[in-house]
């Protein structure tokens, strides 16, 4: 079973030596390993801390329910600030996007894994790692500039053939959020790419051949070989793609209009993220309570990533379970 | 600005006399950089940091470039984060100016009352807020074939409301008859950030059309039509990309841009957007200040003929006493280039409006007041 697996003697545990535990570089080793957890466990505890001292004040003040008002006055006098839209168009703007990049992904990561031949794998590779070194401000740029022009067609037929939906109401403004969502799907596929790719590529030779040579055709081999033993990484690669999603900025802030005043649960009306809404409202943070009602809804973008990885957690552990 | 050399020499004697005389009137401080002044031009050194208003920034950035390659000893930084946080940075004494779209407030906010903080900050004395930027606010439209426009601020109001429609409506025929309007929808942009542009351009709408607009001034815009994008650019290019569109920026940015920008009718006739006329708003303003303290109260309703009246002014806030001798020196020898009809001209090319002689001569006093 352990060769099946991939696991070989030296991974099975810690070793049975324990001599070596008592040299220098061994207890350095341990204490630097240590501290660096410790510290990365303190900096999170300290940036949750910071965030809850400065905004706690302001949700004191606050005179509209914070969870489920869509006003946003903060500005002196009475403080009246609530999230739920921002959390909407948070939420709807990367799931879209992740409903768009998690298939194209998964078939990339299996073009290269399974089909492209080695010669071509690598280089392709490295050219969707390049989307990844692309800044994200370029990406904002680009996706008002150019993609803007490509996808209004696409939005105009999605509106006249589906308009009687609420999601696909039609609306006007330039700044859609569907097309931030797109904007969104290009920046995360590298990511998602990348480690599914790597799971894919460790699917064990055996479990393949074991396939194919009870008659599977290549795509039976990798229905039933590659894709359940890869389940765990993908499922871990598109949540790591979803925190990105859900906390990227500038280019979102580049993309979608605001409309204020007016809601409307379409994907082709424009809204603010979380962190637009932050952006847009940072160059005038003159007040500690207008700025504390910012951080407070950073804080909910905080806890709202945390809860997406911890879900990934758990799903990966279960499916551990059940793969092993 | 690109400063000539005739250009520069002017400033840079304009600087040495000012220095002179200041040294004439004031014979305990800034003795031995004055001097060198006098003599060179080249000995006043060190650093001077302002932070503020973004509506500046550009303007400002001019004219640091041209102060400093007429005095290589200075390095001259600004940080435009916004009045409110440039404010604040003063008030702790991290900056040596502030720029900010309005001047400091005698009413408390937040439990800071700034002027009485600004006091604190400067030893003891007042702080001044002088007008050194004019910076008109272009309503800027995108209709192909349609060069000249003519709005008056009640019918600005309803097509930036969204209660006009249609750039055909009656009301905006009436006030162009001879030019044709095309039924294209009002697409409204506004900026989605904080901004005193938007503060000053809801402060012009609510001040000459009341009727039309309740909405009190704000940073942030108070309309539900339309939709909001970023930052002076990002209007700029929702315009540009957008048959119908409208909106309201810096007169820079519509020049680059190269968008039609609408003349105003206040209630004396059609007024093109020029640097003379809306010069002639700021020379309208009323005093709001008292002695070298310039702050302006503009009248948004102004009905004198040939002046374009959606003007935003900003300030420098500085110490009137208080800063340290050197930094006295390095202030005062700023803001006097900064005030320079020189300065003041180069900032016409790139959308700004120079300051008229009279607001500006009581800045040159103020700055000279500067111990």
């Amino acid at each position: 079973m352990t060769s099946i697996t991939g696991h070989s003697e030296a991974d099975a545990g810690p070793s049975g030596d324990m001599a070596a535990t008592g040299r220098v570089g061994d207890r350095i080793f341990s204490a630097l390993a240590t501290g660096s957890g410790v510290f990365v466990v303190t900096l999170i505890g300290l940036v949750a801390a910071f965030l809850l001292a400065q905004a706690v004040p302001s949700l004191m003040d606050n005179k509209a329910s914070f969870l489920t008002s869509r006003e946003w006055q903060v500005s002196a006098g009475d403080l009246r600030f609530g999230i739920a839209d921002l959390l909407w168009v948070t939420v709807i703007s990367s799931v879209i996007a992740m409903a768009i990049a998690v298939p194209v992904a998964i078939g990339v990561a299996l073009f290269l894994t399974q089909y492209a031949p080695r010669r071509l794998a690598r280089p392709f590779a490295s050219l969707i790692d390049l989307l990844a070194a692309v800044p994200s401000i370029v990406y904002g740029i680009w996706g008002y500039f150019v993609l803007r022009d490509f996808v209004q067609p696409v939005q105009s037929f999605v509106e006249s053939a589906l308009g009687w939906f609420p999601l696909f109401a039609p609306l006007t403004v330039s700044g859609t959020i569907f097309l931030a969502s797109i904007v969104l799907a290009i920046m995360i596929l590298p990511i998602i790419t990348a480690i599914s790719r790597e799971v894919f590529d460790q699917t064990p030779a055996a479990h393949k051949e074991a396939a194919l040579a009870l008659g599977a055709t290549r795509w039976e081999m990798v229905r039933t070989a590659v894709l359940p033993f890869g389940k765990p990484g993908v499922i871990s690669a598109s949540m790591l793609g979803l925190g990105r999603a859900l906390g990227e900025t500038i280019a979102v802030t580049l993309l979608l209009s605001v409309t204020r005043g007016t809601f409307s649960w379409s994907a082709f009306a424009g809204g603010e993220t979380f962190a637009s809404r932050i952006a847009n409202g940072s160059a005038e943070f003159d007040t500690p309570l207008k700025t504390g009602a910012y951080i407070a809804a950073g804080l909910v973008l905080f806890l709202l990533t945390f809860a997406v990885n911890a879900v990934a957690r758990i799903v990966i552990e279960r499916r551990k379970a059940f793969s092993e | 600005m690109k400063l000539t050399l005739p250009g520069r020499v002017a400033g840079l004697s304009l600087v040495a006399a000012l220095a002179l005389t200041a040294c004439g009137s004031d014979n305990t401080t800034g003795d031995s950089t004055s001097s060198a002044a006098a003599s060179g031009g080249t000995a006043l050194s060190g650093t001077l940091n302002g932070e503020g208003s973004s509506a500046q920034k550009n303007a400002i950035g001019e004219v640091i470039s041209g102060y400093q390659s007429a005095n290589p000893g200075v390095t001259v930084n600004y940080n435009a984060t916004g009045s409110g946080a440039g404010i604040k940075q003063f008030l702790a004494g991290q900056v040596d100016f502030a720029g900010s779209d309005s001047a400091l407030k005698s009413e408390e906010k937040d439990g800071v009352v700034e002027t009485e903080a600004a006091k604190t900050r400067c030893g003891g004395n007042d702080a001044w807020n002088l007008p050194l930027v004019a910076g008109p606010i272009a309503v800027t439209y995108n209709l192909p074939g349609v060069d000249k426009l003519v709005l008056t601020p009640s019918v600005a109001s309803q097509m930036f409301l969204g209660k006009i429609t249609k750039w055909n409506d009656p009301k905006i025929a009436a006030l162009n008859s001879g030019v044709t309007l095309p039924a294209t929808d009002i697409k409204v942009f506004y900026r989605a950030d904080e901004s005193g542009t938007t503060e000053n351009f809801t402060k012009y709408l609510n001040g000459s059309a009341p009727a039309d607009w309740a909405a009190e001034p704000a940073k942030v815009w108070p309309g539900t039509t339309g939709e909001g994008r970023p930052q002076t650019d990002g209007v700029a290019q929702g315009v540009k990309s957008t048959e119908g569109g409208l909106s309201y920026m810096e007169w820079s940015a519509a020049k680059d841009n190269q968008l039609g920008v609408a003349q105003i009718d206040n209630g004396a006739g059609a007024v093109a957007l020029t640097g003379e006329t809306a010069g002639k708003a700021v020379a309208a303003a009323a005093p709001a200040g008292e002695g070298n303290d310039l702050k302006l109260k503009l009248d948004y309703a102004v009905k004198d003929a040939g002046t374009y009246p959606i003007v935003l002014v900003t300030y420098e806030v500085v110490c009137s006493k208080g800063l340290a001798a050197d930094k006295t020196a390095l202030v005062k020898s700023f803001l006097t280039y900064f005030a320079s009809p020189d300065t003041q001209k180069g900032l016409e090319e790139i959308g700004y409006a120079p300051l008229p002689e009279d607001v500006r001569g009581k800045v040159v006093t103020a700055i000279n007041a500067i111990s």
